[in-house]
């Protein structure tokens, strides 16, 4: 599914902040991407959705060079990828049922279509009920969730969530972990950046561990 | 329903909405376009209700150079042979005096003619000229009033060849002012756009995440910039018809005062139509440009 094969990313100020990283991750699978803050998490992550280019090597996304994507084929790419940010990036100007229909908009869903997966992708996440609510009104727990369901509302069969549970108390955590596992179950292909291993131990299928931008071993 | 019509329909709709949102703004920019257009769309007008006046004339203008009264057939044939041989003069008809009379006596003047004490008519030559601008008739009008025994040149249709070129300075003009307000109206909107994509940085970020592409990205911009147009081309159909309503009777009493057949024509339909395409297509067009210019890069 993922292949990333001698990749390196070096920013344009000269950081480098990927080196030498390979690995493969399989169809349906749930891998944690740990490592300490500025290890390359971020950066690993924008490489499989091909929001950075990297600067060597070859990254695979079912058998897609994705690093070689023309501008005019990334967005075909990113349909299929279900992208969870730490910081939500809802938008804040509308409420929850539009914030989730956004994907669905730009594909050009039918209406009636899209309302029925907007319905089923908010009560998957519990947030049937919070609908015409808008963003601001909503717990950080209850953001972080509407942002899953914007990210798996399209149903891809790949989703990256970059710290997810960062800013999340106990029990609203174990409870996205709970959904990330369940789309996992379900055959969607799960790659979730974080601190908090132990949050998601019952659940993972595969770990990469980073330190400053080289895998570690053993991992 | 297809996708593609689904997305237009969705992206119109937004453009629509944006448009509502800021009704103030919108209406602002409305007028002011509204305005702007409005000049050159009365003026085209105006020079259509003008071209009346022209209509029926010769359509080339010619010269007729009449001899004295009491000039003899020598006076009259080197006359003749100086006409000939101008080089400004295409082609020379002789009238003999003559002549003259005798088609009017045939056109029923018989009695009028027969009692006058002897023929009122000069010798007269017809000459289309080379040159028809208007310097270059002044002055072979000039030039042949001063030839031997000549009475009097007189410009046939003078009147309506001038009108004709004023008519052609006034259709430059329109034309001149229609394409620096389409420039204006074409800034403005890119304008405006541009400060709409700087307000929607961050849904326009996300949605390239989403999956967006640039066209997904830039329609409901193009809509809003044609909307915005089409909407200046209604209040410019508006103000040219109302202002030519108000107009109309009171250049109807003047030309009934100076016996012109001439009255001003309303707007068509078409034109209207014309008036709002136009807008909707320039406001399109500086939507677009507007779009290319501050998506780069992102
Ligand atoms: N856009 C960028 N420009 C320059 N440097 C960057 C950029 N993004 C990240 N970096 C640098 O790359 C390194 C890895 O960052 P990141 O991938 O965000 O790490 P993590 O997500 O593991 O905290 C850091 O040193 C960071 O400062
Ligand atoms: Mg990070």
């Amino acid at each position: 599914m993922i292949r990333f094969q001698n990749v390196y990313k070096r920013y344009p100020q000269g950081l480098e902040a990927l080196a030498d990283i390979n690995f493969s991750i399989d169809q349906g699978s749930l891998t944690l991407l740990k490592g300490h803050s500025g290890a390359g998490k971020s950066t690993l992550l924008k490489l499989i959705a091909a929001v950075e280019k990297p600067t060597a090597g070859t990254v695979l996304v079912n058998g897609e060079n994705v690093g070689a994507l023309k501008r005019a084929a990334i967005p075909w790419l990113r349909r299929n990828i279900g992208l969870v940010f730490q910081d939500q990036k809802l938008l804040f100007d509308r409420n929850a049922f539009a914030n989730v229909m956004l994907p669905l908009a730009i594909a050009g869903f039918p209406p009636a279509e899209a309302d029925r997966r907007v319905h089923a992708a908010l009560d998957k996440v519990g947030l049937l009920d919070k609908a015409r609510v808008m963003p601001v009104a909503l717990s950080g727990g209850e953001q972080q969730r509407l942002a899953i369901a914007r990210a798996v509302v399209g149903r891809p069969s790949l989703l990256l969530a970059d710290e997810p549970t960062a800013h999340l108390d106990e029990g609203n955590a174990r409870e996205v972990a709970r959904l990330f596992h369940e789309f996992q179950q379900v055959g969607v292909t799960v790659v979730i950046a974080t601190h908090n291993e132990e949050l998601y131990m019952p659940y993972a299928t595969g770990r990469i561990s980073l330190a400053h931008g080289r895998m570690e071993a053993g991992a | 329903m297809n996708r593609w019509l689904i997305q237009q329909r969705a992206a119109f709709a937004l453009a629509l909405q944006r448009l509502t949102s800021t009704p103030v703004t919108s209406l602002l920019a409305a007028l002011s376009i509204g305005v702007a257009l409005s000049l050159p769309a009365a003026g085209q007008l105006l020079l259509a209700s003008l071209q009346q006046l022209g209509q029926g004339s010769a359509a080339t203008p010619q010269l007729s150079v009449f001899m004295a009264l009491d000039a003899d057939d020598k006076a009259g044939d080197k006359v003749a042979a100086q006409l000939k041989s101008h080089p400004g003069i295409a082609e020379v008809q002789f009238v003999s005096r003559t002549a003259t009379q005798k088609r009017l006596r045939e056109a029923g003047l018989a009695q009028v003619i027969d009692s006058l004490p002897k023929n009122p008519f000069p010798d007269t030559f017809i000459v289309n000229p080379r040159d028809t601008s208007p310097e270059a008739l002044e002055s072979l009008r000039s030039e042949l009033a001063g030839l031997p025994r000549v009475e009097h040149v007189q410009l046939d249709s003078a009147w309506a060849k001038r009108l004709a070129v004023l008519l052609n300075l006034g259709r430059t003009l329109v034309w001149l002012l229609a394409a620096l307000l389409a420039i204006g109206l074409v800034a403005l909107i890119f304008n405006t756009i541009g400060l709409q994509v700087l307000t929607k940085r961050e849904e326009i970020e996300v949605s390239r995440l989403l999956g967006a592409t640039d066209t997904y990205i830039g329609r409901p911009f193009y809509y809003f910039g044609a909307l915005q147009g089409f909407l200046g081309g209604l209040v410019a159909c508006a103000i040219v018809y109302a202002g030519f309503a108000l107009l109309q009777e009171r250049v109807a009493e003047l030309a009934e005062l100076y016996r012109m057949g001439f009255s001003l024509r309303q707007m068509r339909a078409g034109e209207m139509l014309a008036v709002l395409g136009l807008a909707s297509a320039l406001g399109w067009l500086g939507a677009a440009l507007s779009v290319r210019q501050h998506l780069r890069g992102h």
